[in-house]
């Protein structure tokens, strides 16, 4: 199952980029879409963060990975770089469960 | 024949390899969160080949691994990649490719290679610069995801490590240079809400796809 999903996702996203390069030029170029396109990626990683912090199952929970993402968010306002980042939110989270 | 470079070509060959190395580090992480969430070796390799596009790969097996539908992560994962057919848009008219170099070229439309073409001053530059980084992140994004997922396999337990807990570190490392205006910072907050709000009442991976059509109806009607 996840095999068909792995090939059918990259399909898409291969699909999505190529149409990018073949489209006649108009077709990308509303300024609704020109406005919308960019913030999409924008809503769906901030989605992702709350529901992959707050969340276990169906149950809103607040335990270590809020403070993982808390040590996270201080590390990209240090302009720290990527691997960092998402570094010292997995130590955060160790570290507090061994306490 | 010597290999000589102009100054211009030499400058882009080094910034690409620097981006190519900063993907590959970058991609050490993805390598561990995917095969935390339970892919083996080889999806993860598939993906980072196959997919190559990294917010998307990220976000399905942050998906999978939270427990959703594979195909709620695939779905998250196309919506992910549609900013690549704006890049498409703007480099289709620099890169001047056709038939099949333009279906090989299409692999490569990343966020990465669109900021290295169009920041060139003739149009032979912007090309040279898209294959050059390109290639060195393809090259270096797949090793570092290898070296990763296999690094994460020899453990008995990536848990342990708080890998389980990465996956929003990396969201937000992916977000956060999007976020310089009000106006994003405002449907961020607005996504996250409604995200939480809606999760006790659908099935996992759901939640995203609705914060999904919600931009999609808000922008389009705006």
């Amino acid at each position: 199952m996840i095999w068909a999903g792995v090939l059918v996702a990259s399909a898409a996203c291969y699909a999505i980029k190529l149409a990018g390069l073949s489209l006649p030029k108009g077709w990308l170029q509303d300024a609704r879409v020109r406005w919308t396109v960019p913030l999409l990626p924008v809503a769906l990683l901030a989605a992702l963060i709350a529901t992959q912090t707050f969340s276990t199952g169906h149950h809103l929970v607040l335990d270590v990975r809020a403070a993982a993402l808390a040590v996270a968010a201080i590390a990209v306002l240090l302009r720290a770089p990527f691997l960092v980042v998402v570094a010292s939110a997995a130590a955060t989270a160790a570290l507090l469960r061994l306490a | 024949m010597a290999w000589t470079l102009s100054q211009a070509r030499t400058g882009i060959v080094r910034d690409a390899l620097g981006i190519g190395i900063a993907s590959g580090a970058y991609a050490l992480s993805f390598g561990a969160i995917s095969t935390t969430a339970g892919l083996s070796l080889l999806q993860t390799v598939a993906l980072s080949v196959l997919m190559f596009t990294g917010a998307s790969q990220f976000a399905m097996v942050g998906v999978i691994g939270a427990g959703g539908s594979v195909w709620a992560g695939a779905a998250t994962a196309a919506l992910l990649g549609t900013r690549n057919a704006l890049y498409g848009v703007r480099l289709s008219s620099l890169l001047g490719v056709k038939g099949p170099r333009r279906a090989a070229s299409a692999h490569f439309v990343i966020d990465e290679t669109t900021a290295m073409a169009i920041a060139r001053d003739t149009a032979e530059d912007s090309r040279f610069a898209f294959w050059a980084t390109g290639f060195a992140v393809f090259a270096l994004w797949n090793l570092g995801t290898l070296i990763g997922a296999v690094a994460t396999h020899a453990l008995a337990n990536p848990k342990v490590l708080g890998l389980d807990a990465a996956p929003p570190a990396a969201f937000l490392a992916l977000v956060a240079p999007r976020l310089r205006a009000r106006e994003p910072i405002a449907i961020a907050i607005a996504a996250a809400v409604v995200a939480l709000v809606v999760l006790p009442f659908v099935p996992a991976g759901v939640p995203l796809l609705i914060v999904a059509v919600l931009v999609a109806v808000f922008g389009l009607r705006r």
